[in-house]
């Protein structure tokens, strides 16, 4: 960042180094901050990933004991989801780019926007001190589920370290929810005119989404955990009935029911794939787009599938539950809802494929990580229809089936999202191009990575192996599959070292990458139209109006094979670059 | 100036970029298809249970539809990437929708899935009948880190438990219904009749898990959860705690034994004569 610094010191009133760069109001300076703090918490999720996967694969190095094993899989489920895809989406893009995207200087809320990233920042304090306390981070998986969670007793993890989980986990929560407030107002109210709601780039809509998601799910959460710290700290009893005996204690509470943590948690847990998913597949569309030369095919079907995708996640989440004793009838009712949510999402893949169909395909970096998201998104999609299909998912509930299925289409669906528009508006965030070469290096140890990591993983739950066990050589069943561990984590090692050379391009090309003008990728839309990086408040002089959609590239008849947002007339057209 | 977008590296880079990307999304396809088949044919377990193996069938009719629609869209997508690179001075065609083909990739998904939703909410309800009076019924205890059983023994009932009793099992000797049960660290399951198997916990959540059965249930604390179904072969089966219940949580493996209801009838008396 010191680079950063001398770049455009043209802005009006000065500021100091602490209101420009640490509690800046600019909803660039928060998106940034907000991104950089996902990415280096990746680079923890990913070494604790290393790490277990280690131990797993060769069972007698013993580099971790039982319970360190569980905390490093808990530790690296919620650093992944809560403390990266979250805030690098709902947090980094969303803060830089709704605001240029929609032709508004800035966002509703600007103390507000600030006051979310520093909640974000406090929550993950307990996170980590909880390393560095007696009996160490929870052991109860990032789904938390009590009793195991509830009572000290029932595991190292779930002392002090599963408190300060839920303490971190509510506070992460009231941050989200300033967030969303902000990114649903700044988007409802400020757009710039001309920008109506249909003519929005898909990241936004995404990303508004999104938001709505995050706003009426993590209260709910939030509830939950504050029940369960109660349940913990205070005696009561919202998830623990009462006669059970651990480690041959009795346990006092009473007349709880740990089947409402599940429905709890999961009315949160499922729209929260959908909130890490919804924006990438609006970044996807962008990369797309541009880099296709083509119009996005089916804009409306994209926009209505992206709604329809955001009611269903509110009444699918009881298929985390078919095998957990609740009523059987229920399990019917969401079993019908969850391979609905099939369909939108299938729409949304055809409109990709047919959007690269007859384009003029150039392949950046971006479109590299683009394509693959599409891949991956079926790949771990398709399975989908299993799990969702409620008997077949009896003997595949908490399988590595699972596990290879969420990573393919959520977690790693994402971070390609995330890639790409890396990628994609690094010349937009700092004024210099990320390096090519590196970039290419880093998606195939990526892409490699990932599909040997996750596609076995499909087999090895086929095979029967479950999820969260230390050393699977307890089970006779599972002792052939060991050279398929092995592999997983070989594969494994390649997507870690593709994150290296992710941080090592960033890092070099902040000083040394290509300078990039306003519109390096002869893009359509309102970020284009201004400095890179954009000054504050945005645009030097007039926020521009909007005449037409987002994705007008390959117009027959017009001088150039696109026409951006804010040029008046076809005819007016000038070249990019100002 | 060029109208197209600043590619920061010369054309030949995005041709080779393209091909490579193709071919790739054709290889791993295959691979993954591949993969796919070989995991179902020899490393899933061969079904033991009458709805395992219904739920296996499903498995399997999904699973084609899934890999036939994985590897179409591969090919697609590989063919689209290498064969639609860009070249040089040709244009892409400005298509912004199409009706006729949008309606159609979305009304045949919705009739597939549905159709498939229909033929799991069948075979759901089946395997969530409830159970015949005559089933054979044997209660499953699973704790840290381990699994029990007892057996209703000749009055055909489970007595009373409260995990607070000091005695083998937490039964409460107070129940009648109780004096003659018989508790065992084995599981026995009766061949080719319905069985019920009740799942309790004494402690926290855990999962009975019988990969060669197909089925699993979670134990649920404070409620008692079950399992009906037929066995329909003979022999010792594997059995795993499938949901994360603490340290031990990996060493919570167990046996289950389906066996002839003579073979079981000779060991229940011998159990009776041991008390
Ligand atoms: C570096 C690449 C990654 C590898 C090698 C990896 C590997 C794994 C494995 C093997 C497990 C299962 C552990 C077990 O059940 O014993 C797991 C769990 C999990 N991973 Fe990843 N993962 C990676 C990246 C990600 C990403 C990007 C996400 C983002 C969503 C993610 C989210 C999760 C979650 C939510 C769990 C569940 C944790 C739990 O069981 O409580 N992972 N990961
Ligand atoms: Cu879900
Ligand atoms: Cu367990």
């Amino acid at each position: 960042m010191a680079a950063e610094a001398h770049v455009h010191v043209e802005h009006p009133q000065r500021e100091s180094f602490w209101t420009r760069y640490v509690f800046s109001q600019d909803h660039k300076v928060i998106g940034l901050q907000y991104l950089l703090t996902s990415l280096f918490m990746a680079l923890v999720g990913g070494a604790l990933a290393m790490v277990f996967r280690t131990q797993l694969a060769w069972p007698q190095s013993g580099i971790l004991q039982a319970d360190q094993y569980l905390a490093a899989i808990s530790m690296h489920g919620t650093i992944m989801v809560f403390f990266v895809l979250t805030p690098a989406l709902l947090g980094g893009f969303a803060n830089f780019l709704v605001p240029l995207k929609i032709g508004a200087r800035d966002m509703a809320f600007p103390f507000v926007n600030m006051l979310s990233y520093w909640v974000f920042a406090l929550s993950i304090v307990p996170l980590v001190a909880s390393f560095f306390v007696p009996g160490g981070p929870l052991n109860a998986g990032w789904t938390a589920y009590p009793p195991l969670s509830a009572l000290p007793q029932a595991a190292p993890g779930s002392g002090l370290g599963q408190t300060l989980w839920l303490v971190s986990i509510a506070i992460f929560c009231v941050s989200s929810l300033l967030g969303s407030l902000n990114y649903i107002t700044t988007i409802l109210v400020l757009r710039t005119r001309g920008m109506s709601l249909m003519r929005m780039p898909l990241t936004v809509w995404g990303i508004f989404v999104a938001a709505v998601l995050a706003l009426l799910t993590f209260p709910v959460l939030m509830a939950a955990g504050i029940l369960l710290l109660f349940d913990r700290l205070a005696g009561t009893s919202f998830f623990v009935p009462g006669g059970l005996v651990v480690g041959g204690q009795v346990i006092p509470h009473t007349g709880g029911n740990p089947l409402l943590w599940q429905h709890l948690f999961w009315f949160f847990g499922h729209p929260e794939v959908y909130i890490v998913i919804l924006p990438p597949m609006g970044i996807v569309s962008d990369v797309i787009a541009n880099f296709a030369r083509k119009p996005v095919f089916g804009y409306p079907a994209m926009v209505a599938s992206m709604l329809a995708i955001g009611i269903l996640s509110f009444l699918v989440w009881g298929h985390h539950m078919f095998v957990s004793g609740m009523h059987p009838l229920l399990g019917t009712g969401f079993a019908l809802t969850t391979l609905l949510i099939g369909v939108p999402s299938a729409v949304k893949t055809f409109n990709w494929l047919v959007t690269l169909w007859r384009g003029k395909l150039y392949f950046s970096t971006a479109m590299l990580f683009a394509v693959g998201f599409v891949s991956l998104f079926v790949a771990g999609g398709l399975t989908g229809i299993h799990l969702g299909n409620a008997p077949v998912d009896i003997p595949l509930h908490d399988t590595y089936y699972v596990v290879g299925h969420f990573h393919l289409v959520m977690g790693t669906a994402a971070v390609f999202g995330i890639f790409a528009g890396i990628y994609f508006w690094f010349p937009k965030m700092f004024g210099r191009l990320l390096d090519e070469r590196l970039g290419r290096i880093h998606f195939w140890l990526t892409l490699l990575g990932v599909y040997g990591t996750f596609f076995p993983m499909y087999y090895v739950g086929m095979a029967g192996m479950h999820r969260r066990i230390y050393d699977y050589r307890a089970f006779p069943y599972l002792a052939h599959l060991q050279p398929v561990q092995v592999f997983i984590t070989l594969s494994a090692f390649l997507i870690f070292a593709g994150g290296l050379v992710l941080a090592y391009n960033m890092l070099r090309s902040l000083t040394e990458g290509r300078p990039a003008d306003r519109n390096p990728w002869r893009g359509t839309t309102l970020e284009w139209s201004t400095e890179s990086p954009p000054p504050h408040h945005n645009w030097p002089g007039e926020i521009p109006q909007v005449y037409r959609g987002p994705y007008e590239y390959s117009v027959p008849g017009a001088p150039q094979d696109y026409l951006p947002q804010w040029e008046p007339e076809p005819a007016a057209v000038r070249a990019g670059g100002h | 100036m060029e109208a197209t977008p600043q590619v920061p590296s010369p054309l030949e880079e995005t041709q080779r970029s393209g091909l490579s990307l193709g071919l790739a999304v054709w290889l791993f396809s295959l691979l993954g298809v591949a993969g796919a088949l070989y995991a179902r044919w020899v490393w899933t377990p061969q079904s033991v249970t009458r709805e395992g193996t219904s739920i296996q069938s499903l498995f399997d009719i999904i699973l084609g539809i899934i890999l036939v629609a994985f590897i179409v869209v591969h090919l697609l997508l590989g063919y689209f990437v290498i064969r639609y690179r860009a070249r040089g001075r040709e244009a892409a065609l400005y298509l912004p929708h199409h009706t006729a083909l949008e309606v159609t990739y979305t009304a045949v998904p919705a009739a597939v899935l549905v159709a498939l939703s229909v033929a799991g909410m069948v075979l759901w309800s089946r395997v969530h009948a409830p159970p015949p009076p005559d089933a054979f019924v044997v209660e499953v205890r699973g704790e840290q880190f381990g699994w029990s059983a007892r057996y209703p023994g000749p009055d055909g009932k489970l007595g009373r438990v409260d995990n607070r009793v000091p005695a083998p099992f937490n039964v409460d000797p107070r129940d009648p219904a109780s004096r003659d049960d018989v508790i065992s660290p084995q599981i026995y399951l009766v061949v080719n009749r319905p069985n019920r198997v009740l799942l309790r916990t004494r402690d926290v959540q855990h999962s009975f898990w019988v990969p060669a059965f197909r089925l699993k249930k979670d134990l649920l604390p404070g409620a008692t959860t079950e399992l009906v179904f037929t066995p329909t072969r003979t022999g010792e089966f594997d059995l795993a705690c499938a949901e994360l219940c603490g340290v031990g949580h990996y060493t919570m493996a167990g046996k289950v034994r389906v066996v002839t209801q003579e073979e079981f009838d000779r060991w229940m008396r011998q159990q009776a004569r041991r008390e």
